[in-house]
């Protein structure tokens, strides 16, 4: 656990935009319990533009820390801008994350895309997709080692 | 921050007690002699040996010839499977393990079972207890040997070694048990015990890491893993580590003292006292593993909605010193593999949570945890999309 950086300690210690949303314009939950890791991302957006991000995540440490890094780094920008975060751009901001902990930044992106789909599917009266709890993880992304008892 | 440290991992391993560090000192710049040799320095160490052997003999009451120093208890985990394996396969080629053991044990039985061996490997019940009936039905003409781990390392759960022993010997079966978390904790007495073979650790009871050892009853014969100088009554090739050995001698030494005078039982009250505290305090939260059939150091819980590895390092900011089998603290896909063969769901087993008591731990220390962990699962569990309320 050591492996985290400071930046990193500090997102999971005291992260942002943690909690749930009333009545939000759109709402994206992606992951998968069996692996870990579930992330509920819910966006206010006013003429275009995100004004108010929340997250809810189930996860370890990276896991939440890239929750509260991506939901900064989007608040206030505009939906079509919100597409164009990526994972890299996440665990760059901050500060790099350990490799078998990349596929929790790949988890915030997929979160925020897809609760911009769903904003995106209630402006044209779609109903919601289901949450999109993957039957594949994302770890085999990350080193893979034994499970090693002591 | 708070600076209070309470370390509650002691079944990773334990620190060396000082009065064990203090017997090993000696072994590295003054009392430097090879046991196998026959002038004075050699002499001398050989002699520390012999005590050191018949120190952890009699915490198991064996004969000192019954002891095989290993290094480690993986080795000796090794040393046990293979070697029967190896003397018994023209009688045989089918092992019985179960499904919860060490990987020390369990990867060396799928290991057999590539070199052409047949393993079953058993199941257990939701507490982590082989069920013995089942036991029995697995135990077949070409059966040479069963092994099951004393206690668990993730649960704590203690299995009917007894009764799997007596099944053992009334089939002709070698009966090998990995009782590296039990032995130390709990009075064994391989005279009353059907067992044929019994792993130990030192680091487990106060003793130094890298040095184990292997009790093989008279008349058991097994083949060595490591071969050369003919140490260890030919089964363990190698320069003793002599001052491992002799503080493993030490603190079996401890470790009976530690049983006779009770001092266990203690360790087991405030256990009792850390289960109760943990099971009320946190809502959602359940014991892995048996209730009493448990080792007396040991509380593991499962903690809903909520994540391991997150929970483990929000601990060690408060100074708490815990273990989980959530993926992300194994490294690996899976939760851990013990709690998913007690029947847990992968997302319960992702918010395991072990904490293991010490000798050296304190009412207060119990205190302090049952105050930190409560905010801690009710922090992360506002977090969480599953629950809100700890």
């Amino acid at each position: 656990m050591s492996m985290y950086n400071e930046k990193v300690i500090a997102a999971f210690m005291n992260p942002k935009n943690v909690g749930a949303m009333e009545n939000p314009d759109g709402v994206g939950e992606v992951g998968n319990p069996r692996c870990g890791d579930v992330m509920k991302i819910y966006l206010r957006v006013e003429d275009e533009r995100i004004v108010d991000i929340r997250f809810e995540t189930f996860g370890c440490a990276a896991a939440i820390a890239t929750s509260s890094m991506a939901t900064e780094m989007v608040k206030g920008r505009t939906v079509e801008e919100a597409l164009k975060l990526t994972n890299k751009d996440v665990a760059n901001a901050l500060g790099g994350l350990p490799p078998e902990k990349i596929h929790c930044s790949l988890l915030a992106e997929e979160g925020i895309h897809a609760a911009v789909e769903d904003y995106r599917r209630r402006l044209e009266g779609l109903p919601s997709l289901p949450p999109r709890h993957d039957a594949v993880c994302h770890h085999d992304l990350g080193e893979e080692e034994e499970n090693r008892g002591a | 921050m708070n600076s209070r440290k309470v370390y509650m991992d002691h079944s990773a391993t334990t620190f060396v007690d000082r009065s064990v560090l203090e017997r090993m000192l000696p072994f590295f710049s003054e009392k430097y002699g090879n046991p196998n040799s026959i002038h004075a320095w050699g002499r001398e160490v050989r002699s520390s040996v012999d005590e050191a052997r018949a120190s952890v003999a009699r915490l198991l009451n064996a004969d000192p010839r019954e002891i095989l120093f290993t290094g480690g208890g993986s080795e000796a985990d090794n040393l046990a499977i293979k070697g029967v394996a190896e003397v018994l396969s023209e009688k045989g080629r089918h092992v019985v393990t179960t499904a919860i053991e060490h990987h020390a044990v369990l990867d060396t039985v799928k290991w057999l079972g590539k070199q052409g061996y047949d393993v079953t490997i058993l199941p257990v019940g939701p507490d982590g207890l082989v069920d013995v009936e089942v036991f029995r039905k697995a135990i077949r003409r070409d059966t040479i040997l069963a092994t099951v781990m004393y206690a668990n390392n993730e649960v704590g759960t203690v299995q009917p070694i007894r009764e799997m022993g007596t099944i053992c010997r009334e089939n002709g079966v070698l009966f090998h048990t990995d009782a590296v978390q039990a032995a130390g904790h709990i009075p064994i007495d391989v005279k009353d015990l059907p067992v044929d073979l019994l792993t130990m650790a030192a680091h487990k009871m106060y003793g130094p890491k890298g040095v184990g050892a292997l009790y093989v009853r008279k008349g058991v014969r097994i083949a060595p893993l490591v071969h050369g100088g003919g140490q260890e009554f030919g089964l363990r090739s190698g320069t003793e580590n002599t001052a491992g050995i002799v503080g493993f001698g030490a603190a079996a030494d401890l470790a009976a003292r530690r049983i006779e005078s009770g001092e266990i039982n203690e360790e087991l009250r405030l256990r009792d006292r850390l289960i109760d505290g943990v099971l009320s305090r946190v809502g959602d939260s359940s014991l892995t593993g048996h209730r009493t059939f448990r080792l007396p150091f040991h509380a593991s819980f499962c903690i809903r909605y909520i994540e391991g590895e997150a929970m483990l390092l929000r601990l060690d900011f408060a100074g708490i010193g815990a273990s989980s089998g959530s993926a992300c603290t194994s490294g690996s896909l899976e939760p851990s593999y013990v709690l998913l063969a007690m029947g847990l769901d992968h997302a319960t087993a992702h918010g395991s949570l072990r904490l293991t008591l010490g000798k050296d731990t304190t009412e207060g220390d119990i205190d302090y945890i049952l105050e930190m962990l409560p905010p801690i699962v009710q922090t992360l569990r506002a977090m969480s999309p599953f629950k809100k309320n700890a």
